[in-house]
Order: C-alpha cells, then sequence, then structure tokens
C-alpha cells in the first residue's frame, strides 16, 4: 500500500508541477506582449548589473546542486549529511533571495518601480512570481530540517524530502528562463 | 486614522441601507441561517455538522456538500435571472422597470458569475466525487485531504459573493470583467475586488480537485480496468480534469495581474502608460473557452452513461466516443479568438480561428450520433434521466448549430455581443450542462442517499425546464437578430423588442415553475425515503461499478477491490449470472485516511484573507495569510493522518 501511495503521491506533485509551467508560462507570454511598452521611459536593457545578475544566478544553480547532494545523502541514510546540504541549500537560497529583493530596491529607488509603465510591470512580475516561490520553497525547507531534527528520516519524510528537491529544480529551470529571455535577451 | 487601520475601507456606509431590494435579499438570507442556526441548536447537531461533514475526508460525503452548495447557488443565480428578465419586460419607453441602471449592472454580472463558477463547478465536482472513484472501484480519491480542502476554497468563493450583495457591491462589469472598465480608473468600488478574490479562491480549489481526479483516475483504476475498459463518464472526466490542470493557471494569472493593476498601481490592462486591454481578453478566454468544455464534456459523459443504461445496450461506438471526447480536449485550446472577431485581429486569424471552431462540431456530431445510435433498437425506458437525456440531444443540437453560424467571423460581426448569442449560450450551458447534471443528480442519487427521487415530480421539473427554456429563448434569439444588445436595462418602444421580452420572462418563469418541482420532489421524496428505498444497490438496471455496491455507497466502497476484464464490467458479471454481493468469509483490515478539520480553517482563513483584501485591511490580510499557513504546516507535523478500518465477515 505504501509502496503504490508512494508512486502516486510523486505523479501527483508532477502533475502540480506541469499546471505551474502552465502559470510560468502565461507570465512569460505576457511579459513578451509587454515588455517594449516602455512608455517613453527608460528600456530594461540600461537597468540590469549583468555581472550581479550572474552572481544570483550561480546561487540559485549551486543551492540546486547542493539540494541533490542532499537527496544523494537520504539515498544513503545519512542524516547528518542531509541536513548539512539542504543547510546550504537554504543559505544559498536565501542569499539568491536577498539579491534579489536588493535589485527591486535598488530599482524602484532610481525611479524604476513597477507603477512606471507596463514593461516594468512585467518584469517586476515574471521576476518576482519565481522570487515568491523561491521564498515558499525556503519556507518550505525550514519546516522540513525542523522535522527531520525531531521525525528523522521516516519514509513520509523521505517523500517531501523528494518533492522538495523536485520544486527546487523546477525553480532552477524556471530561473534559466528567466535568466536567458528576460535578462540575456533584454541586454542585447 | 485608527479607523483606517483597523477596518481599512470598510465603513457602516458599505451596507446599502437604503436599498429596499438588497435589505429585502439580506435579509431573507440572514432569516435562512438564522433558521439552520437555530434547528442546529435546538437538535443538537453541532458535533454531527462538525464530525461527519464539516471535517469529513469522505468523497461521497464531499459531493454531496458540493451539490447543497450548487442547488443554493442555483436558486440564487435564477433569482438575478428572473430579475433581470422582468425589468426587460418592464421597462420599456417611458416605464425604467424597477432596477436602476448600476444594480441592473451587478445582477447580470453575479448571474454570470455564480452560474458557471458557483452553480455549474461545484455541480460538476460534485457529481464527480460521489460517483467516479465508485465507477473505477477504488476506495477514495488519490488525495482526500486535498479533496475536503478544495470543497472548502470553493464554498469560500461563494460566500464571498453572496456577502458582496449585503457589504459593498458587487462588480458591475460582466461577467469576466474586461479592463479596462474592471480597472480602478472606472471601476473605483469594491465590486471588482470582491470578483477576484471570490473566483482566485475557488479557482485554487479547483485546480487542486483538478490534480487530484487525474492522479486518482491514472493510478486508482481497480486491476483489469485498462483505459479503454473504463466508463466514459471517467474518460469524459479524465479530459475535463485534463483541461482544469492546463486552463486554471491562466486564469489565476490573469486575475491575479488585474488584482496587481488594482492594488499595486501596475499597468498591464490599464489605458495608459502601456497597459494593453487585448492581453487580459486573450489571456481570459484561453482560459474561459476550456472552460465550457471542463463543464460540458462530463456532462456528455453522463449522457452516455444514461443513454446506455436505459436503452439496455452497450454504448455505440464507445472508441470513437473515447477519440470525439479527446480531440474536443485538444481543440478547446485553439479556438479562443472566437470570442472577439471583431476586435481587429485581422482577416487572417479570424478565419483559422472559424475554421478551428467549426471543426469542433464534427466530434460533436460524432457524439450525438452515437447517442441516437445506442437509442436505435434499444429496449428504451423512459425515466427522468432519460428525458433529461433526450431533452439535452435536440436542445443541444439547435444550440450546437447557432454556434457554428457565429463560428464564421463575417456572421459574428453581426451577432456579435448582441442577444443572439446570450441565447446561444444557454442553449449550450442550459440544454447541455444543466439538463445533464440534473439528469446525473437524479440517476446517481440512489447510490448518495440509498432511496429514488420521485419519478412524476421529476418528470414534471423536466417538461417545465425545457418548455421554460424554449419559451424564454427563442424570442431572445429573436430580438438578438433584431439587433438588441446584451446587457441592456432600458429601451426605447419603437424598437418592437418588447412583446418578445415578455413572453421571455414567462419562459423564465416556467423554469422557475421546474425549480420548484424539483425541490417538491426532494421534500416528497425524503419523506417517503422508505417507500422509494434502493435495496439492490442496482435500481435502474445499471452497467459500470458504483451499482455492484449496496445504496448507500459503505464509508469503504468496496469490501473487496473487483477485478474487471470488459467493459460495462458490472453488467457482464450480471449477464455471466455470478456477480457475487460482496461477500467475504474473512476479516478486512481497510486502509482509510481520518478525518480532518485542516480543510475547513484553512478554508476560513482563505475567507478572511479575500475579505481583508477587498476592504485594504493589511493586517487582517496578514492574519488570514498567517493562518493558512500555519495550518498547513501545523498538519504536516501530524504523521498518523490514517487508520486501518477492521471490516468483520458481515457476509
Amino acid at each position: 500500500m505504501s509502496n503504490n501511495s508512494d508512486t502516486m503521491d510523486v505523479f501527483g506533485f508532477w502533475i502540480y508541477i506541469l499546471s505551474d509551467c502552465v502559470l510560468f508560462a502565461t507570465i512569460f507570454a505576457v511579459y513578451a506582449a509587454l515588455n517594449a511598452n516602455m512608455y517613453g521611459g527608460v528600456g530594461l536593457k540600461g537597468l540590469f548589473d549583468l555581472s550581479y545578475v550572474l552572481t544570483e544566478t550561480s546561487a540559485l544553480l549551486i543551492s540546486s546542486f547542493t539540494c541533490g547532494l542532499a537527496i544523494m545523502a537520504m539515498y544513503k541514510n545519512n542524516l547528518k549529511q542531509v541536513m548539512l546540504w539542504l543547510m546550504a541549500t537554504f543559505l544559498l537560497g536565501f542569499a539568491f533571495i536577498g539579491m534579489e529583493i536588493n535589485e527591486f530596491i535598488n530599482l524602484t529607488a532610481e525611479g524604476h518601480s513597477w507603477q512606471t509603465n507596463a514593461s516594468l510591470s512585467s518584469f517586476f512580475t515574471l521576476v518576482g512570481t519565481h522570487g515568491l516561490h523561491v521564498l515558499i520553497g525556503l519556507l518550505w525547507m525550514a519546516v522540513i530540517i525542523l522535522q527531520l531534527l525531531i521525525f528523522e528520516l521516516t519514509p513520509v519524510l523521505r517523500r517531501r524530502l523528494t518533492y522538495f528537491a523536485l520544486f527546487w529544480a523546477f525553480l532552477d529551470i524556471i530561473w534559466i528562463f528567466v535568466y536567458i529571455i528576460v535578462y540575456l535577451m533584454g541586454a542585447i | 486614522m485608527l479607523q483606517k487601520l483597523l477596518l481599512g475601507n470598510l465603513t457602516l456606509e458599505a451596507i446599502p441601507l437604503h436599498n429596499p431590494i438588497i435589505m429585502g435579499a439580506g435579509l431573507f438570507m440572514g432569516l435562512i441561517m438564522l433558521a439552520v442556526i437555530g434547528s442546529l441548536f435546538y437538535f443538537k447537531k453541532w458535533t454531527w455538522l462538525w464530525r461527519d461533514w464539516l471535517t469529513s475526508v469522505d468523497h461521497k460525503k464531499i459531493g454531496i456538500m458540493y451539490i447543497i452548495l450548487a442547488l443554493i447557488m442555483l436558486v440564487r443565480g435564477l433569482i438575478d435571472a428572473m430579475m433581470m428578465r422582468l425589468q426587460q419586460a418592464l421597462a420599456v419607453g417611458d416605464a425604467t422597470g424597477y432596477l436602476p441602471p448600476e444594480h441592473y449592472n451587478q445582477i447580470f454580472t453575479a448571474h454570470g458569475v455564480i452560474m458557471i463558477f458557483f452553480m455549474a463547478m461545484p455541480f460538476m465536482f460534485g457529481l464527480i466525487n460521489i460517483v467516479l472513484p465508485l465507477q473505477i472501484g477504488a476506495r477514495d480519491v488519490a488525495f482526500p485531504f486535498l479533496n475536503s480542502l478544495s470543497l472548502w476554497l470553493a464554498v469560500v468563493g461563494a460566500s464571498l459573493i453572496n456577502l458582496s450583495l449585503i457589504v459593498g457591491d458587487f462588480a458591475a462589469t460582466g461577467w469576466l470583467a474586461y479592463p479596462p472598465l474592471s480597472e480602478l480608473a472606472y471601476s473605483p468600488g469594491v465590486g471588482v475586488d470582491y470578483y477576484i478574490w471570490a473566483l482566485q479562491i475557488s479557482g485554487v480549489g479547483t485546480l487542486l480537485s483538478g490534480i487530484n481526479f487525474v492522479v486518482t483516475i491514472f493510478k486508482m483504476r481497480c486491476p483489469g480496468m485498462t483505459l479503454m475498459k473504463m466508463p466514459i463518464f471517467t474518460w469524459t472526466v479524465l479530459c475535463a480534469m485534463i483541461l482544469v490542470v492546463l486552463a486554471f493557471p491562466v486564469l489565476t494569472v490573469t486575475l491575479g495581474m488585474l488584482f496587481l493593476d488594482r492594488y499595486f498601481d501596475m499597468h498591464f490592462f490599464t489605458a495608459d502608460l502601456g497597459g494593453n486591454a487585448m492581453v487580459y481578453i486573450n489571456m481570459i478566454w484561453i482560459w474561459g473557452h476550456p472552460e465550457v468544455y471542463i463543464l460540458i464534456l462530463p456532462a456528455f459523459g453522463i449522457y452516455s452513461e444514461v443513454v446506455a443504461t436505459f436503452s439496455k445496450k452497450y454504448l455505440f461506438g464507445y472508441a470513437t466516443m473515447v477519440w470525439a471526447t479527446a480531440s474536443i480536449t485538444v481543440l478547446s485550446f485553439i479556438v479562443w479568438l472566437h470570442h472577439f472577431f471583431t476586435m481587429g485581429s485581422g482577416p487572417d486569424v479570424n478565419a483559422f480561428f472559424g475554421i478551428a471552431t467549426m471543426v469542433i462540431a464534427i466530434p460533436t456530431g460524432v457524439k450525438v450520433f452515437n447517442w441516437l445510435f445506442t437509442m436505435y433498437k434499444g429496449r428504451i425506458t423512459f425515466t427522468t434521466p432519460m428525458l433529461w437525456t433526450i431533452g439535452f440531444i435536440t436542445t443541444f443540437v439547435f444550440g450546437g448549430m447557432t454556434g457554428v453560424m457565429m463560428a464564421v467571423p463575417a456572421i459574428d460581426f453581426q451577432m456579435h455581443n448582441s442577444l443572439f448569442l446570450i441565447a446561444h449560450f444557454h442553449n449550450a450551458i442550459i440544454g447541455g450542462v444543466v439538463f445533464g447534471y440534473l439528469g446525473g443528480f437524479t440517476y446517481w442519487f440512489p447510490k448518495a442517499f440509498g432511496f429514488k427521487l420521485n419519478e412524476t415530480l421529476g418528470k414534471c421539473a423536466f417538461w417545465c425546464w425545457i418548455v421554460g427554456f424554449y419559451t424564454a429563448f427563442l424570442p431572445i434569439y429573436i430580438v438578438g437578430l433584431m439587433g438588441m444588445t446584451r446587457r441592456i436595462s432600458h429601451y426605447d418602444a419603437a424598437t418592437g423588442w418588447h412583446p418578445y421580452l415578455v413572453v421571455a420572462a414567462i419562459g423564465a418563469g416556467i423554469i422557475t415553475c421546474g425549480v420548484i418541482f424539483q425541490i417538491l420532489q426532494l421534500v416528497i421524496s425524503f419523506k417517503n425515503r422508505e417507500k422509494y428505498r434502493d435495496l439492490t444497490g442496482d435500481p435502474w438496471g445499471g452497467r459500470t461499478l458504483e451499482w455492484s455496491i449496496p445504496s448507500p455507497a459503505p464509508l469503504y466502497n468496496f469490501a473487496t477491490i473487483p477485478a474487471v476484464d470488459s467493459r460495462d464490467a458490472f453488467w457482464v458479471a450480471k449477464q455471466r449470472g455470478h456477480h457475487d454481493k460482496q461477500t467475504s468469509n474473512q476479516t478486512l483490515e481497510i486502509h482509510m485516511p481520518k478525518n480532518t478539520s485542516a480543510g475547513f480553517i484553512i478554508g476560513m482563513c482563505s475567507a478572511v484573507f479575500g475579505f481583508a483584501f477587498v476592504w485594504h485591511i493589511t493586517w487582517l490580510v496578514l492574519a488570514g495569510l498567517v493562518g493558512m499557513i500555519a495550518t498547513i504546516i501545523v498538519r504536516s507535523f501530524d504523521m498518523h493522518t490514517d487508520y486501518y478500518l477492521t471490516l468483520e465477515n458481515e457476509g
């Protein structure tokens, strides 16, 4: 029974990720439709610091790697290593979201807020929605770390770790699209 | 200042004390609630309500609660419809009717929103919940807790709309809230905010249900039930739920952006600073067109089950039925633009979407012929569900034809936004969706409650509905052709529309009689439930697995999970004469989910969250949010969410 319900739950999580893909696809579509509507303002091109974004991106990509290491450790039943790599993932994710918020604050302070024009509205919404997912991921990770301390590697927690790893990798993939479409293509 | 902090924009003026119609409606709702609460105290039923219903994760009970919600909202939506029909029948020439325009605008918006989101959707999920696990030989859905959460999110959405009647007002924008009208600049009140949060909250619930049923169907079918042996209702639900998973995120994003425009002064759809309203209109229909198929496909499934059962034949063309359903599923995503041919996409784009729309008539036609050939040479019994089905076939074919007419862009340029369109989609939705759900309700009622509904009153209801439908909507088609546009609260006598609109109002009255007959049917059948009790578990001579178990279905559905090797497995077993009545001689241990209050609590927190957002009460928004997150986290610490039910040998 538990084996059967395991595959069922993971399948359900995949379907959720599919629906989240549609969610991001829609926001990307809106971004594509509106990002040229600057209404006389500055184009996104002049606003980004690419090396800053690269550092931000590296933090998220490395966090995915450490998350993978945590799952490897889970397969080896090494609770200590799981905790270690999860905490590394948490810190890197935290660094990512901190850098993103900092970028948002700077843009707003320079007079390029989401209220300026449709282009910036869609930029803030696209990047912000990804950021919101990362934030939820961080909260989730914190709960899992706490539960690992209490319950250790039970089947339920193994399953939740698997979902979390899926979710985190998914956010990575979405970010790669954001990085290419918003930042790199925006900088051309 | 302090009041602003504590209550946001909420003041006593939000309650329209000067408006007798709204206060009357509010008083009526209040009295009903008082009566319900009073009788709960009087009969000391609070624990029963809490333990057996509100916290239940049993799919059959969740289904029943969904249908109760749907029926209540059906009555509310019907009252809105009657008010509109009455206004249009009265407000001609010098007479202005009894509704001021701003109130009339809210009523047609509420009617559309309620009928689609809070009548049809809960009705559909109610029927799916009750029937689907039984049809595939499963003991429950894949995620029982999520199922309960979905229900409560739907209830909260509906409650927010009903609340908007008394506290503040509802959107006056039409049921899809097109910008820039729905933007803050043109709709400064709270109406659109109620709209956004009612739909966002219930939309999340719908998405969760979609995921739940996709997984249930793919992973929980009983041994031997391959995809092409699934009952056709299961197939149509699978396709509809795939549409839910793919379409509802688009709605979430669209409404989310409208929210960002209104609350954070963004410029997605505003008329200035680079916003583009067409982005909204495209996206809302990329969700909206699949949505109508989400509603109609399960109805098609119901007709297929009913027509096979009451013709005592296998469904004609099972495989073509499946393929037709699957093609409609795919096609439903490439026709959205036909909702705005007139909005300047150019002839090439219009031609593509026009042709794609017409193509949908082909799989739909296949289905109609399948139903007809199923009846051909069958031994038909004219029970109420069968009447609904036959009524559907004629009515829906008619509605489909007017749809194909409007799929021609050149014709649509004439029809766009006219009452002809209104008549068309009511023809498809009443004749297709509502007839199907009401038929399915009668058909599966004994399985949920253990007794049949009174047939005579059911037939009276059917005849009132179908006669009322034609009386109401044929004149609407005609005034549409005469040039009457939708959403008009007053018109000139010289238009010549008045006589038709009087007939339409009479038709709506006949439909109301149908609903009264249905209420009467429920009351009388409940009173005589011993007489109508279904002792066999198979009151109609059914074909699929749900009829192989007793009525009402036991908590665990199947004592032993059945194994099947053909379509219409129960029918085949009966023909072979070796259907065992689920008697087993050993004691069984059945794995069951425990009831939980988490779904209900998260739902209530989401209600607080939505209400606080509508009135800009920041601290309460945060409280609602923290409440939801905290409930989820607390639940995640509970490692014992299931138990084993021991079933002694009863056979």
